[in-house]
């Protein structure tokens, strides 16, 4: 938006300096205004989110054990090298990795499965709707607890199911197996509500030039639909893949850690708050924010390459 | 939707009732055990053989629970509240207003949105103490506010795009002063929208664990899904399984309500907004 | 009932965009008057200026001889009818229409009587109680024609109010507007960017380009008598067929043949100083058939032969659309009237000519055909600035 003020074109009348200087108060009035609504919102935003940042980082080039206040000083990136020689943390980082592709592969194929249902089904498309909600909104801690239960040995139901003589939760491949269960029963509407939403956006029409073009159901999905659609999985996928990543409440309650079962979010908790151990805990914090920012950076590297293309794939 | 086949008819209904029974199990499951008695707790069954009120009985009259069921009504009510008036203000400027720095905004908005809660935890953790908000509402409610915000910015905005602005314009036309304008024209049209987000809000922070299990430490603040980790089995209860069911079944009520009468609204508010609550 | 006067109006965006450049115009009580142009032209910005939604940056506008520039739209009692026709939404077509009144506390029982009397007018009686979204497009016009009328204001202002509309409605609401707008006699300002709204609705008609009033008249007097060529070629539909021209002493070489001035544009040609190099300018009607014509009647005219490339019977008459060979005319005039009409990249060879035949012509497609046009009707047209040498006011 430029501001300057062009002469009008023949400006024999007289400038009317007055009368132009309240068009540009008028604007400035507009900019005072919206940084006045802003304000607020944004002072608490970066007040709780960009201070913290700041300090956390300043922690973490601490040593600072709440346990041996007296021992806090300066020790620089001590605490990183700590860190990332831990086996502990790799582990952590690994397991979440793992949970992280693997459940937003799942949620991916899941999710599109539901958001298909839910848009284009004919008989009580509400009632599926509103179901569908429920995971969504439900505590995720209840969401856990149920799980917990229903594969505790003899208390629960799918223990009994499938098998009655061991303690799934308490074998790292089966509970890493059930963790990421949780975390998609949880997740996949959230999932399907991005893509129904990109689904609206395909032309109804598009379809039936598809099927008129001799195009099977798979075909327009995968030839059709897909393309289409790609900006809003590309959205959905980004938001989930970080989401998942941060991942804290299912583990926390289903194995509590237990069995190498931590994800980064589960051990930065235990180092502060269990082992209050602020300048490790910070680390950790910094070390998950970066991890974070890197896994956007690339998503949003692969948008940038991606978008343009999408007008070929139209025309084929 | 006459000429529809009884086949295809019958293909919807059973994926539907897939949807419905994976939606339904685990709540129901929870539901089941809420109502098992401690002798049939264990028995693995679906539904319970016997049936009980004890355990919601047991909760009530604990203040345990009475006690982190108002800290989660309190703290998530009033963090909406906040979060719903700064964002309305927020997004109102940002869908009718042109301003510099509108960009950088929503940009900070969307990084918080997918920023690790985690990272927060430990200097949040240390300033709390220091300012001694530590274990308090305030504690809580101030990163609540400062997650819920972008969800909360990004929804409104998205819904203020869609109101036809002209009518205000109509409604000068019509004779109504700019107040006017808006508590009669555009107030109720924008209201549905700020109603949806308050609901996508007040979900988002009623389902927290990760800060209220870090920046509380006991009853004075810490809302139910903290608490819930908190039952033992101690001399008050035998066996928790029964009492944390009862619990969570309690906390997934409004959860359900919402769900059930304002289902359209939610997916409309969550669609829109593409961010994640 | 009011008389709007401009005054030198202008608008002048914040960017330096000039958006519409000294206005001068006085509407008289009652009148009905059409703003019409091609998109960008201003005639929004002006009608905008007029309500009160848009400041004015320069001039004057009175309305009953009172300045009202400063004024809140509220307080210049006029009503407007929108293009998207603004209807709330969370109101019933009763609530919609009685909006105005409850703002200007009128008691409940004059807004009854006023709602219901303007239901009537607009045959929206037994719709009272549903919302906007429960109506088609033709009914939703006809609310937010009911809300501006209830009223009784000063004047209407209406933005394109029938171009959502399909074909046949649009003919029909365009029927009731003027009904309604002759039976009321409120003054009306009507943007439109459609000729023939312009044409068949206003009691005047004042053409618009970039922010520039081109011409005012009635109607008729801007179909015979355009003051240059972007009016000659926005008014009339089909539109002025324009052909390269060249003037040798007394007559003219054109793509049509060679033939000599009448006197009457000889005349004209000499006030005005002409170049040598013009663009010519006739309208359809004034073509025919040279086979059903005899001596007597072609002599005022001349004739070319062509074959018809496509024919096209609307039953009263026939058009003939011819191919001539040459250069097409060019101008920047011409440019933006193709623009605006979406047919700016439509390549030709040569110059497409459209004529209005008799229905008993026998021209036949693809065969040749002797065509007799009247050299009295020519228009011709300075290439570079646009102006109608043959204009006589």
């Amino acid at each position: 938006m430029s501001q300057t003020v062009v002469p009008p074109p023949g400006s024999t009348q007289p400038a009317d300096p007055p009368r132009r200087q309240k068009v540009s108060e008028g604007k400035r009035a507009e900019r005072k205004l919206a940084w006045l609504l802003c304000a607020p919102a944004a002072l608490v935003m970066v007040a709780v989110t960009g201070y913290p940042i700041a300090y956390s980082i300043w922690l973490s080039l601490q040593r600072y054990d709440l346990r041996f206040p007296d021992q806090r000083e300066f020790i620089g990136f001590d605490n990183y090298i700590t860190v990332l020689s831990n086996g502990y943390w790799w582990n952590a980082f690994w397991v979440t990795s793992l949970i992280t592709v693997i459940s937003v592969v799942i949620e991916l194929v899941l999710g599109m499965a539901l958001a298909l249902i839910m848009h284009r089904t004919l008989v009580a498309r509400g009632l599926v709707r509103t179901v569908a909600l429920i995971p969504y909104g439900i505590v995720t801690v209840v969401a856990a607890f149920s799980w917990r239960y229903a594969w505790t040995q003899d208390t629960g139901y799918l223990a009994e199911l499938v098998a009655p003589e061991s303690a799934l939760l308490t074998e790292r491949a089966p509970a890493l197996a059930i963790i990421i269960l949780a975390e998609v029963w949880k997740t996949v509407p959230f999932m399907a509500l991005l893509l129904m939403a990109g689904l609206a956006l395909v032309p109804e029409d598009l379809l039936k030039a598809a099927s008129m073009d001799g195009a099977s159901a798979w075909q327009r999905f995968t030839k059709v639909m897909l393309p289409v659609m790609k900006p809003a999985i590309l959205v959905a996928l980004l938001f989930r893949t970080l989401d998942a990543f941060r991942i804290f409440d299912n583990i926390f309650v289903l194995t509590a850690g237990a069995q190498e079962t931590s994800s980064v979010s589960m051990i930065t908790y235990s180092n502060l708050i269990r082992g209050l151990n602020l300048g490790i805990g910070s680390t950790m914090s910094v070390l998950i924010f970066v991890a974070v920012a890197l896994i956007a950076f690339i998503f949003v590297k692969v948008f940038g390459t991606a978008a343009p293309g999408s007008d070929d794939r139209g025309r084929r | 939707m006459a000429a529809m086949t009884t086949g295809a008819k019958a293909r919807w209904t059973l994926l539907d009732i897939i949807v419905v029974i994976y939606a339904l199990v685990p709540v129901l499951w929870i539901v089941s055990l809420s109502f098992k008695t401690p002798a049939t707790l264990t028995d693995g069954n679906f539904i319970p053989r016997e049936w009980t009120l004890q355990n919601y009985a047991d909760i009530f009259s604990t203040t345990t629970f009475l006690r982190a069921l108002g800290n989660s009504i309190g703290i998530a009510l009033i963090s909406t509240l906040i979060a719903v008036v700064l964002g309305t203000m927020a997004a109102y400027a940002i869908a009718r207003l042109e301003f510099p720095g509108k960009r950088a905004l929503v940009g900070v908005s969307l990084l918080i949105a997918m920023f690790p809660q985690v990272s927060l935890v430990s200097p949040l953790f240390e300033m709390e103490r220091s300012l001694g908000l530590f274990d308090t509402w305030p504690g809580l409610i101030l990163p609540y506010i400062t997650f819920a915000l972008p969800l909360a910015i990004y929804t409104l905005s998205a819904f203020f795009r869609e109101i036809p602005w002209e009518l205000e314009k109509a409604a000068k036309m019509d004779g109504a002063t700019p107040a006017q304008a808006f508590r009669r024209v555009i107030a109720p049209l924008a209201a549905p929208g700020v109603f949806t987000t308050a609901i996508l809000v007040f979900i988002f922070c009623w389902n927290d664990f990760l800060f209220a299990i870090s920046l509380t430490s006991t009853e004075a603040s810490r809302t139910v899904p903290a608490a819930l980790s908190f039952f033992t089995g101690s001399s008050q209860f035998e066996d928790p399984t029964g009492t944390i069911s009862a619990a969570a079944v309690v906390i997934t009520i409004p959860i359900i309500v919402f769900v059930l009468f304002f289902q359209r609204r939610i997916v409309a508010g969550l669609t829109s907004g593409a961010v994640k609550g | 009932m009011a008389e709007i006067v401009l005054d030198k109006v202008s608008k002048q965006y914040p960017d330096g965009a000039l958006a519409v450049s000294d206005v001068d115009l006085t509407i008289a009580d009652g009148e009905f008057i059409i703003l019409v142009g091609p998109s960008g032209c201003g005639k929004s910005t002006t009608l905008n200026m007029i309500a009160g939604l848009e400041d004015i940056t320069s001039g004057e506008l009175r309305i009953d001889g009172e300045r009202v520039n400063e004024r809140a739209p509220k307080d210049r009692d006029i009503a407007m009818v929108f293009q998207s026709y603004a209807l709330y939404p969370h109101m019933t077509v009763r609530e919609n229409m009685a909006f105005p009144l409850r703002l200007a506390k009128v008691d409940d029982k004059t807004v009854r009587a006023k709602v219901d009397e303007a239901a009537r007018i607009l045959d929206l009686t037994q719709h009272l109680d549903r919302r906007p979204s429960n109506l088609s497009g033709g009914q939703r016009q006809r609310v937010a024609m009911g809300r501006a009328i209830v009223r009784d204001p000063k004047a209407f202002l209406m933005d394109e109010p029938l171009s959502n509309l399909d074909a046949k409605l649009r003919v029909q609401m365009r029927t009731s507007v003027a009904k309604i707008q002759k039976k009321l006699g409120t003054t009306t300002v009507y943007v439109t960017h459609d000729q023939t709204e312009a044409m068949t609705l206003g009691d005047r008609v004042v053409v618009m380009r970039g922010g520039l009033v081109q011409q005012i008249g009635s109607p008729q007097f801007l179909y015979e008598q355009p003051v240059n060529l972007f009016v000659a070629g926005f008014i009339g539909s089909p539109s002025m067929n324009f052909v390269p021209a060249r003037l040798e002493n007394s007559s003219v070489s054109s793509p049509l043949g060679n033939f000599p001035l009448t006197d009457r544009i000889r005349t004209l040609l000499e006030d005005a100083d002409a170049p040598r190099e013009v663009i010519m300018g006739l309208r359809p009607e004034h073509f025919e058939d040279a086979t059903l014509l005899d001596d007597t009647a072609m002599s005022g005219g001349a004739t070319f032969e062509s074959t018809v490339d496509v024919l096209e019977s609307m039953g009263s008459d026939k058009f003939a659309y011819f191919t001539l060979e040459g250069e097409m005319a060019t101008s920047a005039e011409l440019e933006e009237l193709a623009a605006d009409a979406g047919a700016s990249d439509l390549s030709a060879d040569g110059t497409q000519i459209i004529t209005r035949l008799s229905a008993s012509s026998q021209a036949k497609e693809g065969h040749p055909a002797r065509i007799w046009f009247d050299t009295d009707k020519i228009h011709l047209f300075d290439p570079h600035n646009g102006r109608n040498f043959t204009y006589a006011d």
